[in-house]
């Protein structure tokens, strides 16, 4: 019971920091290397934010939304500026080249955290113990990570419903299936682009932002992130949400498997999920066919 | 004479969709054949079949008496098959003398010959009259260039047979008969087969000895193009000519 | 058979100065230009690779690999001969990249990038949890002796820097020979066009393999050469960051000439080690920047870094 419930919880926490970069991915065509420094990036303006609230003495309670509305307002401002600013420029090139440009935009994102917030760690504990814990059992666990979990499930129905509901969200979709035919049918891939990288700024800071609770903030916490973020998105097929909670879910609960009674795999378990789900299907689990060429 | 490449039920279905259906041929050496049919009649695919890339769902290949059904290209082209592309297949950054030097390097280590592969390559640069594209990158150049290119390559490790997938499409009307000229003048003295798709009945008429036509995955006409060529069946389905009025006649 | 043109005496001129100069130096640009070398290994494999239109996040695999071999031979098997260690090194690394290699060589573009970066953190990981190497803190490796020859104290760091020196020699000319052979004309050819290659009777396959195996080579010699002048190796040498400094260093330097990676590795470390002076929370930015710059304003694109490498005539 407490694998379950633990992976379920880690699976959460993967299924936020992957989702936003299989969609990125699917609709872009581009692999955001920056994807750990924008969920830094939501870390610490979660910290701030909501540090500064609770230091003022304002309702606790609220200090929730805080955490929220500083991942959207890093994803409003980041995305568009990232998007427009650099991106923009290599559309149309070789798919690594754009891999090399996050990677680049990655290390100048990395300094700029340094230099707007410093070294030191941040830590904004408030909103983790506020709610109490619950009890399974013979373990307890704080409720927060239920409000984790939650995130998760609501982040991925919500995106679920605008990419199938929406007028907008269906053009992603279309443009995710076939870009040429998508901007031949009138659909603006340019505004595509800027949305779609904007909602995958957006979910990754508020991966970023809803951790900051939980640990310190402090540089390079973003750094091992792109690396599972990867795998998860790997594992679920690049380009597909659902894939990436499904993923999550594996990950999730093999890893939490593997502390529980391996505790020595746990780091590779990840990598192992990936290495055997590419073995079967070298694509990932959900994974778009491929047309003839000749 | 002897038959270089027989197919026997050749068949390849994609779910419920029959690229190609139970197709039976049986080519002879040193002779020119022509492919004619629809878009999606199953040309490509026959070729496609023949040299590996796509692998049958029913029937056997057999290449101077010998089984190639499961072979891939790389194995079928050290046999002696090669082929040119709907779309010329060329190397886009490096020249024309680069391309042909990939080609006649890898040639010269299968006949274990090194020291030939710059004379290769420079002998078919000549022969295809190339000479003056010789350090353009193959990405720049015109699409008749890129076409003879590409067929050039598939000369380069000497095939016994030469399959040319639309060699003359994409290349204007004055040019196709040039075209075509050349890359039969280039293998003249050489027992080389030639299998050719092609959609201008021109080039047909004029270039093959024999004819197959495709439709919707099967040959429905096979003999010479006097013969194939005035087959109703044939006109109708692939030719488009419609059968003339009485009155029109007269 | 031996044509010996302009690249093999630029190459043989540079070698020796560098080793006439070398007394001359001072201690810590020995030091620099030993390390910097030995990542210019790196860089070599890296472009190697890149040639071949495969970019690897994960050379810092091998790097670690061949440190570590070589830090393992020298504490267990009590091998205290730098050059031996570093051939060692080699060996591991090879070994390691037939089997990684064989996974991988199905792969292309950011799967190709990213598995690669995946394995390196498999051994991150592995190197981390391994207690008898120190875990995260690594461990410090000494020279014992250099090709046989006892050279005490400080000129051993010469000894080393040689070493390098020879082996960089080796190296770039060995690349160059390969480059122009036919082999050497197979990588591009892959990049451009896999069918063709395939329907021309090469083997695709062989060739992404063959080229992973050399840079594989390549970055243990180099993390073997790195650690040893370091005097110790940790687990970051197989962290993702380190594989990318390569890369960037190997975009940076393009592919003017096989003496290209290791101008730009010491343009890089002379760098790095003002930058890291002047302002540390800043280096990263100023790379980042860099490469922004480099990538962003190419004329033809980035492979074109990387095909001016022995135009044919």
């Amino acid at each position: 019971m407490a694998v379950v419930i633990d992976g379920l919880i880690y699976a959460s926490w993967l299924f936020l920091i992957a989702v936003g970069l299989t969609l990125i991915y699917g609709v872009m065509r581009i692999l955001n290397m920056a994807h750990g420094s924008l969920y830094a990036l939501g870390a610490y303006a979660a910290a701030s934010l909501a540090g500064w609230w609770l230091s003022a003495g304002h309702a606790p309670l609220a200090s929730y939304a805080l955490l929220v509305a500083a991942a959207v307002a890093v994803g409003l401002v980041a995305g568009p500026l990232i998007e427009r600013g650099v991106l923009r420029f290599s559309y149309g090139r070789d798919e690594i080249v754009l891999v090399l440009v996050t990677y680049a935009l990655f290390l100048v994102l990395e300094d700029v955290i340094k230099l707007i917030w410093g070294v030191d760690p941040y830590f904004v504990s408030g909103p983790y113990g506020l709610l109490g814990s619950f009890e399974v059992g013979s373990l307890s666990y704080p409720v927060y990570n239920l409000l984790l979990v939650g995130a998760a499930a609501l982040a991925g129905s919500a995106l679920a419903w605008a990419l199938r509901a929406t007028r907008r969200g269906k053009m992603l979709l279309a443009v995710i299936h076939d870009r040429e035919m998508a901007a031949a049918l009138g659909i603006d891939v340019g505004r595509v682009y800027l949305v779609t990288f904007t909602m995958g700024a957006m979910l990754a800071a508020l991966g970023g932002a809803l951790t900051a609770p939980t640990v310190s903030v402090v540089p390079g916490m973003g750094v091992e992130v792109i690396v599972l973020a990867f795998a998860v998105v790997v594992i679920g097929g690049l380009g597909s949400p659902q894939g990436a909670a499904l993923g999550a879910l594996i990950v999730g609960l093999v890893r939490s498997a593997a502390v529980h009674f391996l505790p020595e795999v746990e780091l590779f378990s990840i990598y192992l999920v990936m290495a055997l789900v590419l073995l079967v299907r070298p694509r990932g689990l959900f994974s778009a066919p491929e047309a003839r060429r000749i | 004479m002897a038959a270089v490449l027989e197919t026997v039920g050749l068949t390849k279905t994609f779910g419920a969709l029959a690229a190609a259906s139970d197709i039976s041929v049986r080519v002879e050496e040193d002779s020119v054949l022509g492919l004619i049919g629809g878009n999606g009649a199953g040309k490509t695919t026959f070729l496609n079949l023949i040299t590996g890339y796509l692998k049958p769902t029913g029937g056997r290949i057999v290449y101077r008496g010998r089984e190639i059904t499961a072979l891939s290209p790389r194995q079928v082209t050290h046999l002696g098959i090669c082929r040119s592309f709907q779309i010329p297949q060329v190397f886009d950054s490096l020249t024309v003398i680069e391309n042909l030097l990939v080609g006649t390097g890898i040639a010269g280590r299968a006949l274990e010959d090194r020291t030939g592969a710059q004379a290769a390559a420079d002998a078919l640069l000549a022969r295809f009259h190339l000479t003056a594209h010789r350090l353009e990158l193959a990405g720049v150049l015109p699409e008749g260039i890129r076409k003879l290119l590409d067929i050039a390559l598939a000369l380069v490790t000497k095939p016994a047979l030469l399959l040319l997938d639309e060699p003359t499409s994409g290349v204007s009307a004055e040019e196709k008969f040039a075209l075509m000229d050349l890359v039969l003048g280039a293998i003249r003295n050489e027992r080389v087969t030639v299998l050719f798709v092609e959609h201008d009945m021109d080039i047909v008429r004029r270039y093959a000895h024999r004819i197959l036509a495709f439709h919707e995955g099967r040959v429905i006409a096979d003999g010479p193009p006097a013969e194939v060529l005035a087959s109703a069946e044939v006109r109708r389905l692939i030719v488009g000519e419609e059968p003339r009025p009485a009155a029109a006649r007269g | 058979m031996s044509r010996f043109g302009r690249t093999e005496a630029l190459l043989a001129i540079s070698a020796a100065a560098l080793l006439a100069f070398s007394p001359l130096l001072p201690k810590w640009a020995l030091f620099l230009v030993t390390v910097a070398l030995a990542k210019g290994l790196v860089v070599l494999g890296l472009l190697l690779l890149m040639r071949a239109g495969l970019v690897s996040f994960g050379q810092g695999l091998y790097y670690a690999a061949g440190a570590y071999a070589a830090g393992i031979a020298g504490q267990m098997l009590r091998i205290s001969d730098a050059a031996a260690v570093v051939a060692l090194a080699a060996v591991a690394s090879c070994a390691v990249a037939a089997v990684v290699g064989g996974l991988l060589a199905t792969y292309r573009g950011i799967f190709f990038a990213m598995l690669s970066l995946a394995f390196s953190m498999i051994l991150y990981g592995l190197l981390v949890k391994t207690s008898a190497l120190g875990s995260t803190d690594g461990f410090n490796v000494a020279i014992g002796t250099v090709a046989g020859v006892r050279l005490p104290g400080a000129s051993a760091r010469t000894g080393l820097f040689a070493l390098t020196v020879g082996l960089v020699f080796l190296a770039a000319l060995g690349a160059h020979r390969f480059l122009g052979s036919h082999l050497g004309r197979l990588a591009p050819a892959v990049r451009d066009n896999e069918l063709r290659v395939e329907y021309l009777g090469a083997s695709v396959r062989g060739v992404v393999y063959l080229n992973y195996l050399l840079a594989a080579g390549l970055s243990g010699i180099g993390g073997a050469l790195a650690g040893l002048a370091v005097g110790h190796i940790d687990p970051e040498m197989a962290y993702w960051t380190t594989s990318g400094e390569f890369v960037f260093v190997a975009i940076l330097s393009g592919s003017g000439s096989v003496a290209a990676p290791f101008a730009g590795a010491i343009a890089f470390e002379v760098l790095r080690s003002f930058a890291y002076e002047y302002s540390p929370n800043t280096w990263q930015l100023v790379v980042g920047l860099a490469m922004l710059l480099v990538i962003l304003f190419l004329p033809s694109g980035l492979w074109s870094l990387f095909t001016r490498w022995r135009r044919a005539r």
